[in-house]
């Protein structure tokens, strides 16, 4: 099966680690991710304005992409680019006016006019819904095992209600998709608590405290790492353990490891060196504990690029 | 205009105040009004609806010799039975009476165009002109009335309805699901603003509902199906099996005793144990047990049986059936109740898994003297005596994006209640209780709050937007809002005053009674604010927490509104019917069948011999439908014929 894939920015860069694995893991799963020819920004925050529809322009740039190459299903991995994608999309659908608008704004420069038909769906849901947790829990074996993970939702992944990919009170989806990989998920009582997403630019005081609470939380719950879906939470909750150390020298450094990571580890594909270097809190601890049986009979050999 | 009618009509045109007369140009109303042939005589006034007002009417009936009058005022609901009744004094036949609304249909609607609006205005009384000049003199049917009463639900409500209409001296039937009457307030510990015990002042009204000659209490029954009208009804109760014949059972609770299977006992809400067979409290009314059939071991495996061996009079009866009883009665009240919305629906309180997270049914439970602690409040989890209890209000309740959109309209009161009763049991206990608005509507409940506040009950102003487990404390994380701060507070237990909803089943009875309920499923009262205790039903009567979330003192008033309701139907030996309802014209009729089956109240049946529809006008309600449906214009309503209303529609064109 192929589907059409939206990488969005951070992931050709900063967060290389979560876009190879992903891309591997799926097709381990029998899912070749297809990259979009032409992308552009996902628009990053979906917008509010409602008298100003051009920070809309650059969604909808994006799904009108997939209907040129003929698909009317994306996948994201960023939970960040999944919002905003799907949210515009669903504006394009509802409001008429704002799309007449952008129809209007599009003409001159695009031949193809969007139809409204692009289905934004996320990494988590196409494990859930197309490829099935009992069909993954098949595949990976022991590899995790032992393994105590806390998923970390944040918000963009489940709010709003409608939008999101569960329930935004009480998910299941990730932690089903961590059992499914072998290890045990760990709930915690942050793990839809925001990371503090753009503050990190204006008010960084802010993110640090949200991210101390939400590693202790899940510190304390048992986890061995937090699992993440979004570049900006791994930047906040990773990353920004530096500044929490800063703030509070007892403060022990925790891992944070993309669900892509976790999915082509459980999958017996093991850990790239070279994604290391793209983490802040040390992995050791968590690395040594992976065990690397390949149980898929799919592809002839284990990919081995370390 | 061509093909007037020749009928003798006045106009009464009515100022409204300024309701009307603000708007439209009455003088210019009756003018032009005058100015049509069959407009015997026109006037306008103030208030027609007044006493001098109605004289007016009355006094132009007889001197013009008015054979149709139209009041040209407000909706037919309101006054429509005020001027027939008037007009029917001087004379006038009461069905020859019609309004034309020129108030909520047209004054009120074109507030910003008067010259429109008066133009309206003469165009719907000019309608109403054709339809009064085709109005025939109609005269009311009578039925007989059984002087007997069925009360669907035994909590506060049903009791005091049984009692008042039983004390008026009619045989009243008390259907109760449970195995006892008493309703939620038996559960209850002390009642807001007085602090008295809820037991005290229920029991004595069980046990007087218990021994009351003119009762007879259906308890572990449910009505199946209700038929009949006004006055006469016929119910099918099933009387459930309970496993234990009551006519030989004394009561004396040896089986419960032996019984080995403990189950959490649902009068506890969970925090208690029961035995397999049992009754729900010590003070039950009817004081019978009855064996719950999916936890007894004799109905899972065929062993124990220890209840029978212990029976001293032989009552436990294993095969006992269910019983089908048959009642006739002339009135229904339905007395139904509320559940508690389920905090397992709340995610963001810990969807049901925190155990130390409990509802406020459950926090009653912990309080009562006769609860599974005794009376002592000692939290779920570990039985350690809470030093700091956060309460939420609004759980579920005022929330129309997930949950419910209403105010459930006691919790304001009851979780002051709650929060007193836990500092006067606990001095040096912090209760905390979080709350959008305070509701304290009510004689004295806004001193009783204030009291709360006194008593050292801490006030916190906005919305809980997580509950969560840590360590052995739960955490609240809310917001201030009068701070304008997050508010988080390491709570010991956490008490939710959940959203009350109808009770589960209601929407089942509904069909049986085919009586109407509102989107959140309360029942539909006959009028909100003149009929509150009414259904569109005639002789179906509502009381309770079933219409709409109330506190007891209120329950217990609109019950009482209920049972009068009721004597005042019994005070008579006939009723008059409404004779506003279609007639089938036999000739015209094919027997098809059709209009039986849009009737929405079963008020056709096909007459198979003579094949043609015949109506029940006992229940017509004259709403229509089968007039539409009609291929053969055979159903003809009386004083609202196709040819009235072609001609009303004529004079519009």
């Amino acid at each position: 099966m192929e589907i059409s894939y939206y990488p969005g920015c951070t992931l050709k860069v900063d967060a290389r680690n979560f876009e190879e694995s992903a891309i591997d893991s799926f097709r381990e799963l029998g899912v070749v991710l297809v990259e979009l020819a032409r992308w552009n920004c996902c628009g990053t925050v979906f917008s509010f304005t409602t008298d100003n529809v051009m920070y809309h322009l650059a969604p909808v740039r994006n799904l009108l992409r997939v209907r040129e190459a003929g698909k009317e299903q994306v996948l994201t991995l960023c939970s960040m680019c999944f919002n905003t994608l799907k949210r515009a999309a669903e504006l394009f659908n509802k409001d008429a006016e704002k799309r007449d608008k952008i129809l209007n704004i599009m003409k001159d420069k695009e031949p193809l006019a969007y139809d409204g038909k692009t289905r934004v769906i996320h990494g988590i849901e196409l494990i859930r819904d197309e490829i099935g947790f009992d069909v993954l829990k098949k595949k990976t074996g022991e590899n995790l095992k032992g393994l105590r993970l806390a998923p970390y939702y944040g918000c963009m992944l489940l709010r709003p209600d409608g939008v999101g990919i569960d329930n935004p009170e009480n998910p299941r989806a990730f932690q089903d998709l961590i059992n499914a990989m072998g290890a045990d998920a760990v709930s915690f009582p942050f793990q839809s608590e925001c990371c503090g997403a753009y503050q990190t630019v204006e008010h960084p005081e802010a993110v640090v405290e949200r991210a101390r609470i939400i590693i202790n939380s899940a510190r304390k719950a048992g986890a061995d790492a937090l699992v993440v879906s979004c570049p900006l939470c791994a930047y906040n909750l990773d990353q920004g353990q530096m500044d929490v150390k800063s703030i509070d020298s007892s403060f022990e450094t925790f891992p944070v490891l993309y669900f892509t990571e976790c999915l082509y580890a459980s999958l017996g594909l093991g850990f790239r060196e070279e994604w290391k270097a793209l983490h802040y809190a040390p992995l050791e601890g968590v690395l040594a504990r992976i065990r690397r049986e390949t149980t898929s009979k799919l592809i002839g050999a284990a990919p081995n690029k370390e | 205009m061509k093909g007037t009618p020749p009928r003798k009509i006045g106009v009464f045109v009515c100022h409204c105040g300024k309701n009307i007369a603000g708007v439209v140009d009455v003088n210019r109303v009756v003018e032009d009004i005058s100015r049509l042939e069959s407009v015997a005589f026109a006037m306008d006034y103030k208030y027609m609806c007044s006493q001098p007002g109605q004289a007016m009417i009355q006094e132009k009936i007889r001197e013009k010799g008015l054979e149709g009058v139209i009041v040209a005022a407000c909706t037919p609901n309101l006054h429509e039975a005020t001027f027939r009744k008037a007009a029917s004094k001087a004379g006038l036949n009461p069905y020859c009476v019609e309004m034309a609304n020129i108030r909520e249909q047209c004054a009120w609607a074109h507030q910003n165009d008067p010259e429109k609006a008066t133009r309206k205005a003469v165009e719907i009384i000019r309608t109403m002109i054709q339809k009064t000049a085709e109005d025939k003199p109609l005269y009311e049917g009578s039925i007989p009335v059984l002087k007997r009463a069925m009360v669907i639900g035994g909590g506060v409500a049903g009791i005091q309805a049984s009692l008042d209409i039983a004390d008026a001296g009619y045989e009243v039937i008390l259907v109760e699901r449970e195995p006892s009457i008493g309703g939620h307030m038996a559960q209850l510990s002390e009642t807001f603003p007085t602090l008295d015990c809820a037991q005290c002042v229920l029991t004595p009204k069980m046990v007087a509902a218990g021994t009351h000659p003119n009762i007879k209490i259906l308890a572990w029954s449910e009505a199946r199906e209700v038929s009949g009208y006004v006055g006469n009804f016929t119910v099918t109760i099933e009387r459930k099996a309970s496993g234990v014949d009551w006519t030989k059972c004394t009561g004396c609770g040896m089986c419960m005793e032996k019984c080995p299977i403990k189950i959490p006992a649902e009068f506890d809400r969970g925090l208690g144990v029961r035995k397999a067979i049992y009754s729900p409290f010590p003070q039950a009314v009817p004081n019978k047990p009855v064996i719950d059939r999916e936890h007894c071991l004799h109905y899972a495996k065929g062993k124990c049986g220890i209840c029978q061996k212990v029976c001293e009079v032989g009552a436990i009866d294993f095969d006992q059936a269910p019983e089908i009883i048959k009642e006739e009665v002339g009135a229904i009240i339905v007395a139904t109740g509320f559940d508690i919305y389920p905090k397992e629906n709340i995610g963001e309180y810990g969807a049901g898994k925190i155990p130390d997270v409990i509802d406020s049914l459950a926090f009653e439970r912990l309080l009562s003297a006769s609860g599974p602690t005794s009376g002592e409040i000692r939290r779920p989890s570990d039985g350690k005596i809470p030093e700091t209890i956060v309460f939420v209000q609004c759980s579920g309740s005022r929330d129309p994006e997930k949950h419910k959109p209403y105010c459930s309209r006691i919790c304001c009161m009851y979780t002051a209640k709650q929060a007193l009763l836990y500092k006067h049991a606990v001095h040096k206990g912090r209760p905390y209780i979080f709350y959008i608005d305070i509701r304290s509507g009510g004689k004295n409940y806004e001193e009783f709050v204030a009291r709360a506040q006194e008593e050292g009950v801490i006030y916190i102003r906005g919305k809980v937007s997580r509950i969560y487990q840590s360590g052995d404390k739960v955490t609240v994380v809310g917001v201030d809002t009068l701070l304008a701060k997050p508010a988080q507070i390491d709570a010991d237990m956490v008490v939710l005053a959940m959203a009350m909803v109808p009770k589960e089943g209601s929407d089942d009875l509904r069909k049986v009674l085919k009586i109407t309920a509102d989107k959140n499923g309360f029942w539909t009262e006959a009028h909100p604010k003149m009929d509150p205790v009414g259904t569109t039903t005639r002789g179906i009567y509502l009381a309770g927490c079933g219409q709409a979330p109330r506190d007891v003192p209120d329950t217990v008033a609109q019950a009482s509104g209920a049972a009068g309701k009721v004597i005042s139907l019994f005070s008579r030996e006939t009723l008059s019917l409404d004779p506003m309802i279609v007639s089938v014209d036999e000739e015209l009729c094919a027997g098809c069948g059709l209009c039986v089956s849009v009737c929405p109240y079963e008020a056709r049946i096909l007459d198979e011999k003579k094949k043609v529809a015949i109506v029940n006008e006992a229940l017509c309600k004259g709403c229509g439908a089968c007039m539409a449906a009609c291929p053969n214009s055979a159903c003809i309503h009386k004083n609202f014929s196709k040819k009235q209303v072609l001609k009303m529609v004529d004079a519009l064109s």
